[in-house]
């Protein structure tokens, strides 16, 4: 299989999984899960390390902008979608076994 | 890329579907989301020991620490209520990061490039620069930095068709020809098509817009990982991509309107809007003490939670009255839109925030059958959502999204800073219906001093 037909394949078959793995979500947690799925994509970090790392002149500075950018999203996506789910999750438990820790 | 980065960059691939996978369920999501975190971290380590011609490692950590930092800090400071603007600046940067990536390689690889990779170069820098400045606008909008209703230029169709047929016709000539200037041009007007896919989109419109746009950005993530030829991003980006473009359906379906009408609808209704809104009507305004004796001796009462109790922080005090109202006997319920907020899912965030357990907290379709048998609904900083407009009245640009039926009520009181429409622009017929009644002010104010009034019965 030729490298171009092997990206495509994963892509074609990212896609499916992608629609499968959110198909039965409730509108309770539609707001996490979308800043969830922004932190995903902040991993374009990754390719942004990589071409600065190679790169010359002007695309140098392009470069640590582009890092500086993926970074806010893929740091502050994770944080932000963490302090939220921790209010979900922290609660019930709590109540139940009646200790009432979190205020 | 050695075979051990490979294999990292596969078990980072399975992390981010166990993280989205792990989002769709309560119990699960937080842990999921630290899976994803972790993988995120695993790439970038392994990214660091690409090859010996990887240069300039000092600068590239310090550009990596600040915007960390930058981001940790806005994730950590930002209020839950102004969570969607934070999400569509993030997504904003995401998508600008990924355009910047297709230059910089399109640069120094120049006219060798296979045309699959100039192509994928295309679309990331065309789908990135929508997604950025459509994001900016997004945010500027969600912000109040700019207006909330929907901005329609003069010919605003004609222009925005001229500009997005600029940009597929710079792709297409940049994809026969690569040339640096061509490239210019497709980033001008990409950049420019995403102000003007934004600016027409109203208010109550812009939380569906920011899921299109996460959606956009995954998918030029996703043709930078061709650009790169690097299997992560592809996986990562389309994942999103996949999963954002389900999500945008999905919260459309729930504001019961097609994503099409989301969108280019402003071009149709703009002027439908302002009709009527100047002339004065009589309503009824009342007292705390009305209030509190109205809520004391009823039986049932639903709550209705708006955006407007969360900006006035009064999360707190709402659960206090529902605990004395529930102590005096008096079955207490909140009626959750699935887009009270400012987007969907939103309001579940912030009363979770307060504390209020979940269990209490009633969806649309569960809490509307339930309105008929209701002596008093609350409405506290809500208006759009219990439009009646919206299931009755054709020519209202939302009509068809569901609604809360607090019309069917026996009572019905809301609390409001004043008689301003809300975030969608449009006035809502039930404040002069005769059983409503209204008690102005800050909403926690207001709250408070019913609370008061109610210990005194």
């Amino acid at each position: 299989m030729s490298p171009d037909l092997a990206l495509l394949t994963i892509f074609v078959l990212s896609i499916f999984v992608g629609i499968e793995v959110i198909s039965k979500v409730s509108s309770m947690l539609h707001t996490p899960l979308m800043s969830g799925a922004n932190a995903i994509h902040g991993i374009v970090l990754v390719g942004a390390i990589s071409v600065t790392g190679t790169a010359n002149g002007f695309a140098v500075v392009l470069g640590v902008i582009a890092i500086v950018m993926s970074s806010i999203n893929l740091v502050g996506g994770f944080v932000v979608t963490d302090r939220m789910l921790e209010m979900f999750g922290g609660r019930k438990p709590a109540r139940k076994s009646d200790q009432g820790g979190d205020a | 890329m050695s075979t051990g980065a490979q294999l990292v960059n596969l078990v980072a691939g399975v992390c981010f579907i166990l993280a989205l996978k792990g989002l769709s369920s309560p119990k699960t999501a937080r842990r999921g989301n630290l899976v994803g975190a972790a993988g995120a971290a695993l790439a970038i380590i392994v990214v660091f020991s690409a090859g010996a011609d990887f240069q300039r490692v000092p600068l590239i950590v310090v550009a990596l620490l600040v915007g960390s930092i930058i981001g940790w800090i806005a994730a950590r400071r930002v209020q839950m209520t102004q969570m969607p603007q934070l999400v569509a600046l993030f997504n904003g940067v995401g998508g600008g990061a990924a355009a910047l990536i297709a230059v910089i390689e399109f640069t120094s690889a120049g006219a060798t490039e296979s045309t699959v990779a100039v192509v994928a170069t295309v679309l990331t820098v065309l789908i990135g620069c929508v997604s950025f400045t459509g994001s900016i606008v997004t945010f500027l909008k969600l912000q109040e930095l700019m207006t909330t209703a929907p901005v329609v230029l003069p010919a605003g169709r004609f222009i925005t068709s001229a500009v997005a047929a600029g940009s597929v016709a710079s792709a297409v000539v940049l994809i026969g020809s690569p040339s640096t200037i061509m490239l210019a041009i497709l980033c001008l007007f990409s950049l420019t098509l995403g102000v003007l896919f934004v600016l027409p989109v109203g208010g109550a419109d812009v939380p569906i817009v920011i899921s299109l746009l996460n959606a956009f950005t995954g998918l030029s993530v996703a043709a930078s990982g061709y650009v790169l030829e690097n299997v992560l991003l592809i996986i990562a980006g389309t994942l999103v991509g996949a999963s954002g473009t389900l999500l945008t359906q999905m919260m459309a379906e729930a504001m019961g309107r097609p994503i099409t009408n989301t969108l280019f609808g402003a071009f149709k209704a703009s002027t439908a809007t302002a009709a009527g809104s100047g002339e004065e009507r009589p309503y009824r305004s009342s007292s705390a003490q009305d209030v509190a004796i109205m809520l004391g001796y009823a039986q049932k009462v639903i709550i209705v939670p708006g955006y407007g109790l969360a900006v006035a922080q009064a999360q707190n005090t709402i659960r206090e009255l529902v605990d004395l109202l529930t102590e005096r006997g008096i079955e207490v319920e909140y009626a959750i839109h699935p887009v009270a907020g400012r987007m969907p899912g939103h309001m579940n965030v912030l009363l979770a925030e307060a504390n209020v357990p979940y269990e209490q907290l009633k969806e649309m379709d569960e809490v509307n059958p339930e309105f008929a048998t209701t002596d008093v609904a609350l409405v506290v900083g809500a208006n759009d959502v219990v439009n009646p407009a919206a299931r009755d009245d054709k020519t209202a640009p939302i009509y068809g999204m569901p609604i809360l039926d607090v019309d069917q009520a026996r009572q019905v009181v809301f609390l409001k800073r004043s008689m301003r429409p809300g975030f969608a622009g449009i006035e809502n017929d039930l404040l002069f219906q005769p059983q409503t009644s209204l008690l102005f002010g800050d909403a926690k104010d207001s709250l408070t001093k019913v609370v008061a009034a109610l210990k005194g019965l």
